[in-house]
């Protein structure tokens, strides 16, 4: 069996806060991606979800290398790519491209889009110059804008339209995998339709593969075929999107997609939800045994202590005691 | 007799680009204890309107004015700025969607929550720090004497969150405009603050104007829904008829565009096309009429009026009949 396009083995990603020294305060440990494993296949979507602060975009940036893991490894085609150097990773770099929340922030406002999408092609020399216009233009056509405005600056579009600028930024290398962190957050749920079905259609034509972090649980049902859900820097599920929202497995998927309110008032009025206590906890300082352990309302169903001192692992589908125990 | 009546109300702002109608003749009432969902894009008005009924329009470059304004028997825009000062944050008061811009970073949690009531209601502080932490509790913060003497970067988002909310209500007001409450917030949390309003709502029997983009919190908190569009009304109903039925085509593709997380996940959504207009710049006629597919000549000529449908219902559609049947086909 051939590799798959992106396999991440037990990814970690610690940050160092605090200053040592100073007012004689002590080097913390952040945990902010402690151990994530996945797979993801060409052509395929993978989503990845959980609360604010969960870990989703610190793993988005250690797999494209913003960030050098603290340990684990990224498998590009069964070859490992997070140790490579700069320059031997160049090539990779191309494959895999990232798309970001915020259209406004991730556009340089003092470049042309000619020049914002003409840049990648210059920086890893592809295509001569006067080719480089002409792709610039197909990709503002493939993004559904007119070729004509290749001319414009950033500030000159409206917040959907500066999305599909930084979409056919990202296509303009050809990648294999484009990592879209939040790439619809931030939009009008009207434009936010025009960018979710744009990326579709994209997928489609350029066979694409994405890794799809979104905080909107309906979004990800949409555009996802698997889906990952992350809470303190770790994977606590991973299934089939239909299996995973149908009939989620691990308390906290089961909470989360209880959370979520239904556009339907015959729904949303009639439902139970669950509604879970409290915040989540400071990855600082992560609970013992599951992490969850504090705020979950399943865990009388296990015997003994095991949810506050012993740690459940992925097993095939949940890390829940559980799945274990039945 | 509702407890809020608008009439016309308009917001402009005189601009160098021109003049902003953020808010254009927009009518509408509130009666007691019920809540009113306020949805449309960004820049349609909604923070505008929840504003000028606060009386916190900056002028310039802001111009307000309205028919009426009445707030009970009183008119708001007849209150002297001491009389209006009385009612705002006290009868009448606001929550916004990042609590940093309304919580000072550099007063303690019970310092802000004490002051509005010495203000509003003359307490001794001793008697404000004990309803100051009885609210905090009522909002489900724990440990609510220690969290008192926090500053604001202490908490976490959503329980920033829930201290605005608390100090929305210490006052019980009678009327509770939130912008955006639970926007910046996780689903998880979002689902304790909307648990915890409704709670509160019904304690209090407080009216709510509840402003959000988020149709799944519409639908679940709102009796009647205002759908602005361009700083108008372009259509009001009760939300269980106005998600099984909406009669102007805007509304429709709202609900087209939404993802639902039952049902058939893998069709294309229905988005709307195009992009919101600029108000400085709006077509003549009916304002969604570069993006609407059900328009005709005479949508040119003129802003539609709202039309009453009956039932509480009302359109500003000239082609709202055409609209009839669901397969009628928005698309
Ligand atoms: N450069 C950094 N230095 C220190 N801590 C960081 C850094 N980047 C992220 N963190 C911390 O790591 C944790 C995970 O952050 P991350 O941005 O990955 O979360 P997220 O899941 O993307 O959240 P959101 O949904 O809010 O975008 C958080 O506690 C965050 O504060
Ligand atoms: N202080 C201001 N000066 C000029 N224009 C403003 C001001 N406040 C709001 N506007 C404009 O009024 C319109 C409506 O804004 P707002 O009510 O905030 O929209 P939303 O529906 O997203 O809450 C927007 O075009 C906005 O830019
Ligand atoms: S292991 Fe225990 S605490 Fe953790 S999710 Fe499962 S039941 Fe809950
Ligand atoms: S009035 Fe005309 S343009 Fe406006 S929404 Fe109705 S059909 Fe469309
Ligand atoms: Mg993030
Ligand atoms: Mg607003």
């Amino acid at each position: 069996m051939s590799a798959p396009l992106l396999e991440v083995r037990d990814l970690h990603k610690h940050f160092e806060v605090g200053s040592p020294g100073l007012f004689g305060g002590q080097q913390e440990i952040l945990r902010a991606v402690d151990g994530v494993s996945f797979e993801l296949g060409r052509g395929e979507t993978l989503g990845l979800v959980g609360e604010s602060g969960c870990g989703k975009s610190t793993c988005a940036r250690t797999l494209v290398g913003l960030y050098p893991p603290t340990s684990g490894q990224v498998l590009y085609e069964g070859e490992e790519i997070s140790s490579l150097s700069h320059r031997d990773r160049a090539p990779f770099r191309r494959k895999i491209q990232m798309i970001f929340q915020d259209p406004y922030a991730s556009l340089d406002p003092r470049q042309t889009v000619s020049s914002i999408l003409t840049e990648p092609l210059r920086i890893h020399r592809l295509a001569r110059p006067r080719q480089r216009r002409l792709r610039a233009m197909q990709l503002l056509d493939a993004v559904g804008l007119n070729p004509r405005h290749i001319h414009r600056f950033p500030h000159e579009f409206s917040g959907g339209q500066r999305q599909r600028i930084g979409i056919a930024r990202a296509l303009a290398l050809e990648p294999d995998l484009i990592i879209c962190d939040e790439p619809v957050s931030a939009l009008d749920v009207s434009i936010q339709a025009q960018v979710v079905n744009l990326l579709g259609e994209l997928q489609e034509r350029f066979n694409l593969a994405y890794l799809f972090i979104a905080h909107d649980l309906a979004v990800v049902r949409h555009i996802c075929d698997r889906v990952a859900v992350m809470y303190l820097g770790k994977v606590v599920e991973i299934a089939e999107r239909d299996a995973l929202f149908d009939d989620p497995r691990h308390p906290y998927t089961r909470a989360l997609l209880s959370a979520v309110p239904h556009p339907d008032p015959r729904i949303e009025r009639g439902r139970e939800r669950i509604v879970l206590e409290g915040d989540v906890p400071s990855p600082l300082d992560p609970p013992t045994g599951c992490r969850f352990h504090p705020r979950c309302v399943e865990r009388g169903k296990v015997t003994g202590d095991q949810c506050a001192t012993v740690e459940p692992a992925l097993g095939s589908r949940s890390a829940c005691h559980l799945e274990s125990d039945v | 007799m509702p407890i809020l009546d608008v009439q016309n109300l308009r917001v402009r702002f005189e601009t160098h680009h021109g003049v902003v109608r953020a808010v254009d003749g927009v009518s509408f009432s509130l009666e007691e204890g019920e809540t009113l969902g306020l949805v449309g894009e960004s820049g349609s008005g909604k923070s505008v309107t929840n504003l000028a009924l606060m009386g916190l329009i900056p002028s310039p470059p802001g111009v307000v004015e309205a028919d009426a304004l009445r707030f009970e028997d009183r008119d708001l825009l007849a209150l002297s700025d001491e009389e209006l000062r009385g009612v705002r944050g006290n009868e009448i008061s606001m929550i916004f969607q990042d609590p940093m811009t309304s919580l000072n970073p550099l007063l303690t949690v019970g310092r802000q929550l004490t002051e509005v009531l010495e203000v509003h209601e003359r307490l001794s502080r001793r008697e404000a720090r004990k309803r100051a932490a009885a609210g905090l509790a009522d909002v489900g913060i724990p440990e609510p004497e220690r969290r008192l003497d926090q500053y604001p970067h202490e908490l976490s988002g959503g329980m920033r969150q829930r201290v605005m909310i608390a100090m929305g209500l210490l006052c019980r007001p009678k009327i509770l405009l939130a912008d955006e409450p639970t926007t910046a917030l996780d689903v998880t949390i979002q689902a304790q603050i909307l648990e915890l309003m409704q709670k509160l709502q019904r304690e209090y029997g407080t009216a709510i104007i509840l402003v959000t983009h988020d149709l799944g919190v519409v639908a679940g908190m709102s009796d009647r829904v205002n759908v602005m569009y361009a700083g108008r009304l372009a259509e009001t109903a009760g939300a269980v008829e106005l998600f099984d039925d909406p009669r102007h085509p805007y509304t429709r593709g709202l609900l087209g565009s939404v993802p639902r997380l039952s049902g058939d996940t893998d069709a294309d959504l229905d988005s709307i096309k195009g992009s919101p207009p600029d108000l400085a710049d709006l077509p003549a006629g009916c304002a969604f009429r570069p993006r609407c597919s059900f328009e005709t000549e005479r949508c040119a000529a003129e802003p539609p009026p709202l039309f009453d449908l009956g039932g509480g219902r009302s359109s500003a559609c000239l082609e709202r009949d055409a609209l009839g049947q669901p397969e009628g086909g928005a698309r």
